[in-house]
């Protein structure tokens, strides 16, 4: 069973170089109040693994001003000119990756997966320095999985068994982030009974997930 | 770009959407073809951070924070509509489950190459989710200007920036003509009814097959 504990305790476990896996899509189903509380640790050298950027002043954008992120893996920034700078002036290590690999070689790292084939990149830069497979005639990239030391991510309702459902376009990469990290923090909108949500309709089910926190709608400064 | 233009482009590239289909649409310019459906045809729009039947903007007021499509606008959903995880969604992407996704592009060239994500030393913004589109969408249209804000063509005999995918664009509609990507080269189909053949054939820096006829659009 999942330890319900605050954002403070669950930033305060989050050490130096630490690698994150971050749910959320340009911010909408980011866990905000995690990310705030990670701020206030102010804990350096963070490797961040996320669809995008965000943006300066919402969702993981907020880690990047702050200048706490010393390596990304991303597939957009174009929301966020902080990083596109700090990139620039060698501040931050990025490697972009096309949206559906980001999302396979993360999902791979929590399936026991050794690594993807895809045909996304082919023919372009992104193929550079990574072996290619013929199959079936067919050219693809061997992508190699993510993994990560914690998942930062954000459900609509979780009950006390670590099960948790998602809402709307906020569901996005959470489900996957919560696969692949060694230590799973889920900022959930509300924390319920076990056997209140229907088994049927999970989407997480909480064998993935170490810690709960619940989000307070005043602490963060989403919109 | 001007109202006109986007207003021709997205009614011109409307009309190559066929009853049913399952559509993605690129931020920007392209989403210009959402207003022009059709009467009488249904089509199912994906966004790529994770919905089927996705719907228009909502009244002001009603927008729900947890509801946005790829570009970070609000939306609503269609009484159709589901919603799932960006693995599931990239895999309706990548697995060829579209029929057509519509993007814009930096360049495009003769032989089908896109490039649409970053300009090397100047503007990195990251391909998001373009290069799985391209690649796995059953037709790919592009949708831009002609030419750059300095007159220069954007329709190329070789793209010079990065590519996004090689040889997967069938279809470019521009302000100025429609192009379809064929085995033996980029062939003019249309003309846009206030430009000449000459006006287009100095506007794309492409090699063009000329057709006997072309039509008007």
């Amino acid at each position: 069973m999942p330890q319900i504990i605050t954002a403070r305790e669950a930033a305060q476990l989050i050490k130096p170089h630490s690698r994150l896996l971050i749910g959320g899509f340009l911010a909408v189903g980011a866990a905000e109040d995690l990310l705030d509380a990670l701020v206030r640790e102010n804990t350096k050298d963070l490797h961040i693994v996320v669809i995008a950027s965000d943006y300066e002043q919402r969702g993981v954008g907020k880690l990047v001003v702050n200048h706490q992120v010393s390596s990304a893996q991303v597939s957009h920034m174009g929301t966020n000119k902080e990083i596109q700078n700090q990139m620039n002036n060698g501040e931050i290590h990025v490697e972009l990756v096309p949206q559906g690999t980001l999302m396979e070689r993360v999902r791979a790292a929590g399936a026991g997966l050794g690594g993807i084939l895809t045909p996304t990149g082919i023919g372009t830069t992104v193929e550079e320095g990574k072996q290619v497979l013929e199959i079936n005639g067919k050219r693809y990239i061997l992508e190699m999985p993510i993994a990560g030391d914690f998942a930062l991510i954000r459900a609509w309702k979780a009950d006390k068994a670590g099960n948790l459902i998602y809402r709307k376009t906020a569901r996005n990469s959470n489900p996957i982030m919560a696969m692949s990290a060694a230590c799973v923090i889920a900022e959930a909108d509300e924390i319920v009974e076990s056997g209140v949500l229907d088994p049927e309709q999970i989407v997480t089910p909480g064998i993935f997930v170490n810690y709960l926190v619940l989000h307070e709608p005043s602490a963060s400064q989403e919109v | 770009m001007t109202t006109d233009k986007r207003v021709r482009i997205g009614k011109r590239i409307a009309q190559e959407l066929r009853d049913g289909d399952f559509v993605n649409l690129g931020i920007g310019l392209p989403t210009e073809v959402a207003n022009h459906i059709p009467p009488g045809i249904q089509i199912t729009f994906q966004s790529e951070n994770g919905m089927l039947g996705a719907g228009g903007s909502p009244e002001a007021g009603a927008e729900d924070p947890d509801l946005i499509n790829a570009g970070g606008g609000f939306i609503t959903a269609l009484p159709s509509a589901a919603f799932f995880d960006s693995a599931l969604s990239f895999a309706i992407i990548r697995g060829g489950h579209l029929d057509i996704t519509v993007l814009g592009a930096l360049q495009v060239d003769q032989n089908g190459n896109l490039a649409n994500w970053m300009i090397p030393g100047k503007l990195i913004p990251g391909m998001g989710g373009a290069m799985d589109l391209v690649t796995g969408a059953k037709k790919v249209i592009v949708a831009m200007e002609h030419c750059d804000k300095s007159g220069k063509s954007k329709v190329l005999q070789q793209c010079s920036l990065p590519l996004t995918a090689k040889g997967k664009v069938s279809l470019i509609v521009t302000d100025m003509a429609v192009m379809e990507v064929n085995p033996d080269g980029l062939t003019l189909r249309e003309i846009a009814e206030d430009y000449t053949l000459e006006d287009v054939i100095r506007a794309t820096a492409a090699e063009l097959i000329i057709p006997p006829t072309i039509g008007k659009f």
